[in-house]
């Protein structure tokens, strides 16, 4: 493979601005924006849990930037940041954002998110699906 | 429609400017407006004008300017109408 076969997305949420819209829309901007999975693996203290939620966040933008939607971009909850029991994060695509990536030959996809001092960020790469099998990897322990 | 949108703006796209000083077509996202930030605009909008947004129309250009939400929102409406 070579670097032509890769795409790379990278998105920075800051927190506070994730804590604030749990606290003024609640249940209805988790439900429209992430899976159960993801709210279940987000409990805790709210400024812990907005940490995480805000990582998650970063992670479906800057999977969004590889996607490179033309027009209707997918929903959020179509991308998925599954915790694995070993406590790595991966990415799953359902829907629209699977379909997108199957028409785009991307995959599999590699995934970093961490945050700290207010801010959560999210690194997605993608290779070509030919060239890998087309089946998701991934990385990185949950932040 | 367009003072009931601004409103939501003023409140929810954590603009760097005030939205009063903004045009109808100036582009929100090039005024600050994050991704994140235009999340909660939608939100806000669907409790101001009791809509919901479908898939179809989460693109970027949905909520680009004041006149772009105004188009959006009218067709959302007439849909449910």
């Amino acid at each position: 493979m070579t670097s032509q076969d890769l795409s790379v997305g990278v998105d920075l949420v800051d927190i506070a601005e994730v804590a604030r819209s749990v606290k003024h829309f609640g249940d209805r901007y988790l439900r429209r924006i992430f899976t159960e999975h993801e709210i279940s693996c987000c409990q805790g203290p709210p400024d812990v849990a907005a940490g995480s939620l805000a990582a998650r966040f970063a992670a479906k933008e800057a999977t969004l930037k590889v996607l490179r939607p033309d027009g209707a971009r997918p929903d959020w909850r179509t991308i998925e940041v599954v915790r694995l029991p070993s406590g790595a994060c991966k990415l799953r695509l359902r829907g629209s954002a699977a379909r997108l990536a199957v028409e785009r030959g991307l995959g599999p996809f590699a995934l970093s998110m961490t945050h700290e001092a207010g801010l959560a960020a999210a690194v997605v790469v993608s290779g070509s699906a030919s060239g890998y099998g087309g089946q998701p990897t991934m990385e990185r322990r949950e932040p | 429609m367009r003072e009931q949108i601004r409103r939501v703006l003023s409140e929810h796209a954590r603009l760097p400017v005030d939205v009063a000083t903004l045009g109808d077509d100036d582009d929100l996202f090039r005024a600050g407006m994050t991704s994140h930030a235009s999340v909660n605009v939608m939100l806000a909008l669907e409790d101001t004008f009791d809509i919901e947004f479908p898939e179809a129309k989460l693109r970027k250009a949905t909520f680009e300017s004041v006149s772009a939400i105004e188009a959006a929102l009218i067709e959302l409406r007439s849909v449910s109408a």
